[in-house]
């Protein structure tokens, strides 16, 4: 018995310390975003700040800063992105669920045979900016992205879990197939459709590579673009011509940190109400596929 | 039964139009979903052709002049071939090894711990770090690694050893990049195989413990032949994404290494060198070339591990 008692600690203590390299970059980088510019270049970033201060947040905020603006392209492409992905997905998934739909089969198949092969980067790229000319646009950050075969799948598979006799009387009772599916099967989808809406919020927040690709018109920067530009040119927010008559007093470190610290925010705030969602939703999609 | 007569009357219709005008709705609703689909997923699967092709922007796909394989013979010469083969294939392996199989020891951990409410914390905070961008996981990286301010030198200092310049020397990367990928992936897949592990019917583990078996082996005979499914979807899905420029881990690549030239050696991957090409040296047919390369890479490495499964255990194959 004891034995037991005592692997469960170590167990447990394990656990913590992993949790904790999990939770210590994060921590780092908040505590470095939160301290005094000068003294870091004394004595390189600290896991507590030496001296708090909050003029990287001040510097962010109200300097001019190209940040702002990345925020609200993400905000825009986030929201948008996972609405219609979520809508457009859901109508198809629920088509190819039917069974009154004869060629579900086959159209499911090409659904599925986009996960074995694909065309590479390179006819991609040339499709979305010479045949479909997204370049340089909004667009170009929320279209490619609309339908994912993995999602369709998950989806298809838990609509197809909804009893028949369901729509069936529905039917009956004189509804027509796209009511049903709006009154009927979405309540009934919830749980599917916040996991896999929450997971592609999280994508289209986190996606740098598209604004990387697409993006030069400096309007356009998405928060997590402009983050991986501010690391590779340090010098960007002292080139900036607004900026530059404060780049004596400018924090700079601490400035890049508080930018990270902002893009994650807001997961970070969230996460916490919606882990639970979260750890629904991966057990629906392994357990279900 | 009107219908009927007054189909078999006039010329019978194509299947296909009236099949698609019965179930309209469903249809149209399949409609926007499936030609994003065709569009987008299959259109520039014929666009693999540019790769035969010295391309030319200003006259498109269909005009461009055609010059067969020069553009994979530059690829097969050149120095970096090796090395980006070398490098996709050894890391991704390692990642799905190191991976996958330390998420299957934390979740049959996790499941241990007595405490539901502890379990919920670790599993929550292990899935942290997925959400994460991999251009936020570079700013955390840098905070240990930065070589003059960086927290992990400091310590090394404060022992009184020399610093080390993390971002110059190639060796340290084989490491490092597992590592970040292991933290940052590994919740994710531990997750699932929780999932797994919580739909496996408990009277197997009664019956085990009747017959006197250790937890050890209980997780050994049950909760892991119990999870070879999940596993193996795991597995091929992670095989697959090696080809996937968009959607696979490949930004960990780029971002966490600085895109520094100096890393090249063992940082150097299939898609960050077709990511360069085309950003770079804006070179379309070769780096069509690359990424046809790659695909073929992928696909082979997909029916690799689709044989291996499948001489494993014959259901569980993807075909």
């Amino acid at each position: 018995m004891n034995q037991l008692k005592l692997s469960r600690i170590v167990l447990n203590l394990s656990f913590m310390v992993y949790s904790v390299i999990c939770l210590i970059p994060l921590l780092l980088v908040l505590s470095v975003s939160l301290t005094d510019e000068q003294s870091i270049f004394q004595s390189g970033y600290r896991l507590i700040p030496q001296t708090f201060s909050f003029d990287a947040y001040k510097y962010i905020l109200f300097g001019n800063s190209p940040i702002l603006r990345a925020y609200g392209v993400t905000i825009i492409v986030t929201v948008a992105g996972t609405l219609f992905h979520l809508v457009i997905s859901s109508m198809f998934a629920y088509s190819l669920s039917r069974n009154e739909v004869k060629y579900r089969n086959i159209v499911s198949f090409l659904v599925v045979f986009c996960l074995l092969f694909s065309g590479g980067l390179v006819p991609w790229y040339i499709l979305l900016s010479k045949y479909l000319h997204m370049k340089d646009t909004i667009f170009v950050l929320i279209v490619p992205y609309l339908v994912s075969s993995v999602n369709v799948v998950i989806m298809r598979n838990f609509f197809k879990t909804i009893p028949e006799s369901i729509i069936e009387s529905a039917r009956i009772d004189g509804s027509g197939e796209f009511n049903t599916f709006l009154k009927l099967v979405i309540p009934l989808s919830t749980p599917v459709l916040a996991t896999i809406g929450l997971f592609v919020a999280v994508f289209y927040w986190n996606d740098w590579f598209t604004a990387a690709l697409f993006i030069e018109n400096s309007e356009l920067y998405t928060l997590q673009f402009l983050l991986q530009s501010i690391m590779n040119n340090i010098a960007f927010l002292q080139g900036n011509p607004l900026t530059l008559r404060a780049a004596a007093m400018q924090p700079d470190e601490t400035a890049r940190m508080a930018t990270c610290v902002l893009a994650v925010g807001p997961i970070m705030i969230t996460y916490p109400f919606l882990q639970k969602y979260f750890v629904k939703g991966l057990t629906l999609g392994s357990v279900k596929t | 039964m009107k219908s009927k007569t007054k189909r078999s009357s006039t010329r019978r219709p194509l299947p296909f139009f009236s099949e698609i005008f019965r179930n309209k709705t469903l249809y149209a609703m399949m409609f926007p979903g499936l030609l994003f689909v065709l569009v987008i997923y299959y259109l520039p699967m014929f666009g693999v052709v540019i790769a035969f092709q010295q391309y030319n922007p200003f006259k498109g796909v269909l005009k461009s002049p055609w010059i067969g394989f020069k553009n994979f013979e530059f690829l097969f010469k050149s120095d970096a071939f090796f090395q980006i083969t070398f490098n996709t294939i050894f890391y991704n392996l390692i990642f799905i090894i190191l991976g996958i199989g330390l998420a299957l020891i934390f979740a049959i951990l996790i499941d241990e711990i007595g405490n539901r409410f502890l379990a919920g914390a670790y599993k929550s905070i292990l899935l942290l770090p997925y959400l994460l961008s991999w251009v936020v996981a570079e700013y955390l990286l840098f905070s240990f690694l930065s070589v003059d301010r960086g927290i992990i030198n400091h310590a090394l200092q404060y022992f009184g050893i020399e610093a080390v310049s993390w971002y110059s020397e190639p060796a340290y990367w084989r490491f490092i990049l597992p590592a970040a990928y292991v933290w940052k992936n590994v919740g994710y897949f531990a997750v699932i195989f929780a999932a797994g592990i919580s739909s496996i019917s408990t009277e197997f583990y009664e019956a085990a413990k009747i017959d006197g078996a250790s937890k050890f082996q209980q997780a050994v005979k049950i909760t892991i032949p119990m999870l070879v499914p999940i596993t193996i979807i795991l597995v091929l899905l992670q095989t697959g994404k090696i080809f996937y420029a968009a959607f696979g881990d490949w930004g960990m690549f780029y971002t966490l290494t600085k895109d520094s030239g100096v890393l090249f050696s063992t940082t150097n991957v299939i898609d960050t060198y077709v990511y360069r090409a085309l950003k770079t040296m804006g070179d379309f047919g070769m780096s069509s070339a690359v990424g046809l390369y790659q695909s073929c890479v992928g696909f082979v490495l997909v029916l690799a591990s689709n044989y291996l499964i499948r001489r494993y255990d014959r259901d569980s194959a993807l075909f």
